[in-house]
């Protein structure tokens, strides 16, 4: 946090994303969210869960749980020969993993690129972004995380 | 005794060295209230302490200290250096006292007069014996003059303290270093909390003996051992497989190291039981004051020691059972002399270890448990039937007690009956994997046995494997491991799809894994298939897998909150591979077999079943399945059943051409399903039982097959096929559903002489009602029903098709119709109906519906309905049409 505190200071506000690609659209996720970044993993399927819960994985003798997020933002499956990245966060206590496709760099964004969510932006996706980045050549969507998360848990109280 | 006077001394060390610095603060801040606060509590504490653990001298120390404390707390007393410097004298005295305490565990002999009478003369404003000038510096250079001034030498201030404390051999209790008092001497007295140090420093073996150390630290370290026990797990199967390999040595010794280590840690985790029963004391004499009765609470192997975690989780059911011990068990003194036995009752409480188990019995030799008043009970509450009872053994009918609300105690006295019964027990014991046994001999007493295991951190669990994905499943709840066969004694068998399967002398349900959790069925392997037998709860029943590998230790993690409300897992784990697997919970397993499997649970939860199942507005409907006669089995609508019963044969009795037998204190006609049904000669007769209100009667079948819920669509077959409704696709299947009402009339008939020769003759006024309902299903079901109960009933299956009776110029006297229909919907019916131009706007309307909310109440009030009932509370229906009939 000092480092960004500072920078903050130095030119007037800016945060980190971690971002990562899922087909073909790029994510960021705050870094400070961010536990750690796993390569392909096994997941363990869990029978009669959610369809977006892709299963448990053990990440050095903790269980973490796996979430689809090509599910989740109704994005098409992976195709069988893509390689899959982990990118996990800790959400009241527990370990979750989103799975991506791939994990780019940690770009630090100043506030004044930052955007709201567009009212015209499908419904399920606005739930879950927090806001919009303009970057060079894309649009960097900041997904929200523990909302996500809790709409889960919602969905499970619910079913 | 012991372990409280360690821990008290351990505590008082801890605090009392905290102190030292807390009274050098309060000398340079005199007016600090807080820390004035604390010092007062922790002296008082210590007196209370010593006065309840018989210790007078440190009491005697401890009160005249806190005296003075207490002046300074209100108030009342300058804080000056000359009484600081005195209670740090006490306190001194009392690490002396203590230390001397956890060396030979008794107060050491000595003589504190001299100290007490400086403390009270401080205490009574005389300030400090020897004053100095009352604008005495509050520095410690100051506290050195005043100290040589009332005091001669620092030798004399601690001299005394010491060799009363160390009359028990000083140099023992350090015998590294130069006697404890030359040090003191040796050490500048200029600084108060010097000595105190030094004072402190033989005191420490007290403190060393115990630590103190936070729940969570021990928990983590838990945690890790648990996962070097895996890894450990894991190496050694790798080791398995290779011969001969140079590991193997040190590997083994860091097993063995890993064991002790679990095992040490595990130490730190467990607590005696005796924790737990400390308030039973308490319980029990307040039980014996209030109900008059004489108890003896024995409780042994109160040092029996098991994990904190578990010890929380017996704590409550182990309290509800003593309880329940004094308060039912136990009999009145007189009720006992009466019975021969000593007027005192006595409950003993018993724990021990047993292999990897701590068991706990609880046993009075109280009253035992009357099987009469539970046979009587589960009868009433509907547990089971008199018939089934009847067949039961004393040790089966005592087992109702862990039936759901079920209590035995004929009043709710205010120490037991709060509504918690024994089968919250129950289930509490068999959530952390352990189990209750009883036994009770009447006018002995009875006797709970509860075996749980040491910890639930590391359990021992069978791996299996369905449709490709492993499971564990906890050992403590399998029984036994059965081969599936082809063809030989364990072999599947299927009652309507349903897979069970001969164990020994009885029959066990089986329920498939790859189906309970939805996997993909897979072809292969289909004859090796393996039945785990688990037991939950009051059910047996096996568990269909394709593969059992071996038992492994495994670590208890729970399960993500997201997949909380999956309730067949009990948590997840990781195995020796690396990989997570789930832990099936057999209860969790058994609720959503029970679901299928269990009749007399269903039989309860039959109409919310039923009115979800309709809300779902999936129309599915209970069925009953049956054999009678030859073809093809019969089905009838549950909910038209009250009952299934087994008659012996014996005592069915003939009345003229009818059969009748005695069911509840009155005569219930029985009508064989068929003409051609005999009667066997001895055994069982299974009887349908349908009754309304009053009146009942059984419907005698060959045998009862299954029970499903289907979504059915009758086809009506022939006006003059007696007995049927129509027949259905039932499970892939053609059966005929039989129509109840034709037997009911059958019984009715002679029974009741309502309808004699085809005219109805109890009503004066035969009401004709019309029935508007799409569902052919519930057109076929209260069509008979209402004309059972003697009225007239045509129907419709539109609200279009009524409307065309209407233009037809029909009357009817009440109309019925249900609300979601296709077409014109029964709100627009009733708008329809009791518009002011329509012949039947005066023709009272009820509603039948299965949404029955409030809001849909008064929706249908507004639409003009008179009345709106819910769609399965035949009761109400019948009511309402007959106060209508009255009415009339």
């Amino acid at each position: 946090m000092t480092k960004t505190d500072k920078d903050n200071i130095a030119d007037g506000g800016s945060k980190e994303f971690l971002t990562a690609t899922v087909a073909g659209q790029i994510f960021g996720i705050p870094v400070l969210q961010v536990q750690d970044v796993l390569s392909e993993q096994k997941v363990t399927r869990v029978p009669l869960a959610p369809k977006e819960i892709a299963g448990s994985l053990n990440l050095r003798g903790r269980v973490v749980t796996a979430i689809n997020l090509r599910h989740k933002l109704g994005m098409p499956e992976k195709p069988a020969e893509m390689k899959t990245m982990y990118i996990v966060v800790e959400h009241k206590g527990e370990l979750y993993s989103l799975i991506v496709d791939s994990v780019g760099e940690v770009l630090s964004l100043p506030d004044t690129d930052f955007e709201k969510t567009p009212v015209t932006l499908e419904a399920s996706w606005r739930a879950l972004a927090i806001g919009i980045y303009r970057l060079k050549d894309e649009l960097l969507v900041i997904l929200d995380v523990p909302g996500m998360l809790e709409a889960l848990f919602m969905k499970d109280d619910a079913a | 005794m012991d372990d409280l006077i360690q821990e008290f001394l351990a505590e008082t060390t801890e605090s009392l060295n905290a102190l030292d610095n807390d009274i050098v603060k309060l000398e340079q801040n005199p007016d600090d209230k807080d820390l004035i606060g604390r010092i007062f509590r922790l002296v008082h504490t210590i007196k209370g302490t010593c006065g309840f653990l018989g210790l007078p001298r440190l009491e005697a120390v401890a009160h005249h200290s806190e005296n003075i404390m207490g002046r300074y707390r209100d108030g009342s007393l300058q804080v000056t250096v000359d009484s600081i410097s005195l209670i740090l004298e006490a306190f001194d005295c009392i690490k002396g006292i203590v230390a001397g305490i956890a060396e030979t565990e008794k107060e050491p002999e000595g003589d504190d007069s001299d100290l007490i009478a400086r403390l009270d003369a401080v205490f009574e404003g005389k300030d400090a014996p020897a004053k100095t000038a009352p604008q005495a510096e509050k520095k410690k250079k100051g506290n050195k003059e005043e100290k040589t001034e009332f005091v001669p030498t620092p030798d004399q201030l601690f001299e005394p303290v010491r060799a009363e404390n160390y009359s028990a051999e000083p140099a023992d209790a350090a015998p590294a270093e130069p006697a404890p008092a030359p040090q003191a001497k040796a050490a500048k007295p200029a600084t108060a909390s010097q000595p105190a140090t030094a004072a402190a420093a033989p005191a420490t073996p007290a403190g060393e003996k115990s630590l103190r150390v936070s729940v969570d630290v021990l928990e983590n370290l838990m945690t890790m051992v648990s996962e070097l026990v895996l890894t450990r797990n894991q190496l050694l199967q790798i080791l398995r497989t290779q011969n001969d390999s140079p590991f193997t040595p040190p590997l083994q010794r860091l097993s063995h190291v890993v064991s002790d280590l679990q095992e040490g840690v595990m130490q730190t985790r467990m607590q005696p039981i005796g924790n737990a029963w400390s308030k039973l004391t308490r319980i029990i004499r307040d039980i014996s004051v209030e109900l008059g009765k004489k108890i003896n609470l024995d409780m042994r192997g109160s040092e029996t020691e098991l994990d904190r975690q578990v010890l929380e989780l017996i704590k409550d059911p182990l309290t509800h059972m003593v309880r329940n011990s004094g308060d039912h068990g136990i009999e009145t003194p007189e009720e006992r002399l009466a019975a021969g036995k000593p007027e005192e009752g006595t409950i003993l409480l018993n724990a021990f270890h047993e292999g990897g188990h701590i068991v706990i019995e609880i046993s009075d030799d109280g009253r035992g448990l009357s099987s009469e008043r539970i046979r009587k009970k589960a009868i009433e509450k509907g547990v089971a039937t008199e018939e089934q009872i009847k067949n039961m053994t004393e040790q089966q009918i005592q087992q109702f007690i862990f039936a759901p609300g079920f209590s035995t105690a004929e009043k709710v006295t205010a120490v037991s009956g709060r509504g918690v019964g024994m089968d919250v027990v129950r289930t509490n014991i068999e959530k952390i994997g352990g189990t209750i046994e009883m036994k009770s001999i009447a006018g002995k007493g009875t006797t709970f046995t509860i075996k749980i295991p040491l910890t639930l951190a590391i359990v021992s669990a069978l791996i299996v494997e369905s449709s490709g994905e492993r499971f564990a499943i906890p050992q403590i709840s399998v029984q036994e491991l059965v081969r599936l066969s082809a063809n030989g004694e364990n072999k599947l068998e299927k009652i309507h799809g349903t897979p069970v399967m001969r164990l020994r002398d009885r029959l066990l349900p089986l329920v498939s894994l790859t189906k309970i959790l939805k996997l993909e069925e897979t072809e292969d392997d289909r004859a090796n298939k393996q039945v785990i037998v688990v037991e939950a709860g009051a059910q047996t029943f096996g568990i269909i897998v394709d593969r059992v590998f071996d038992t492994e230790e495994i670590v208890v993690k729970p399960v993500s909150p997201i997949l909380k409300n999956i309730r067949l897992f009990s948590g997840n784990t990781i195995l020796g591979d690396g990989s997570v697997i789930m832990i099936l919970d057999p209860n969790g397993i058994a609720n959503a077999v029970g679901k299928i499997a269990d009749s007399p649970d269903r039989e309860n939860g039959r109409t919310a079943e039923a009115a979800r199942a309709i809300a779902d507005n999936e129309r599915k409907t209970s069925l009953l399945i049956f054999k009678a006669g030859s073809g093809a089995p019969r089905a009838v609508p549950l909910a038209l059943v009250s009952r299934l019963e087994d008659f012996e044969v014996d005592k069915i009795e003939v009345s003229g051409l009818k059969k009748v037998i005695q069911y509840r204190g009155a005569l219930m006609p029985l009508i064989p399903f068929s003409d051609q049904m005999t009667l066997k000669d001895k055994g069982n007769q299974p009887v349908l039982v349908f009754s309304d209100r009053d009146r009942s009667m059984g419907l005698m079948v060959d045998s009862v097959v299954d029970i499903v819920e289907e979504r059915i669509n009758v086809q009506i077959t022939a006006e003059n096929n007696f007995g049927m409704l129509g027949s259905a696709i039932i499970h892939g299947q053609a059966m005929d559903v039989i129509d109840v009402g034709h037997f009911l009339s059958i019984a009715h008939n002679d029974w009741f002489g309502v309808k004699s020769d085809g005219q109805f003759q109890k009503q004066e006024k035969t009401l004709k009602i019309l029935l508007v309902d799409d569902s052919p299903f519930f057109r076929n079901m209260l069509s008979p029903m209402l004309s059972v109960a003697g009225y007239n009933v045509v129907s419709a299956q539109s609200g279009d098709e009524a409307m065309g009776l209407c233009r037809a110029g029909e009357q009817f006297d009440l109309i019925i119709s249900d609300i979601e229909m296709p077409g014109m919907n029964g709100y627009e019916f009733a708008q329809k109906i009791k518009a002011h131009d329509s012949k039947w706007k005066n023709i009272p309307l009820f509603a039948l519906s299965s949404h029955a909310t409030a809001q849909d109440f008064d929706r249908g009030k507004a639409a003009g309905f008179n009345n709106y009932i819910a769609k399965f509370d035949r009761e109400a229906l019948l009511r309402s049409i007959a106060s209508l009939g009255e009415a009339a």
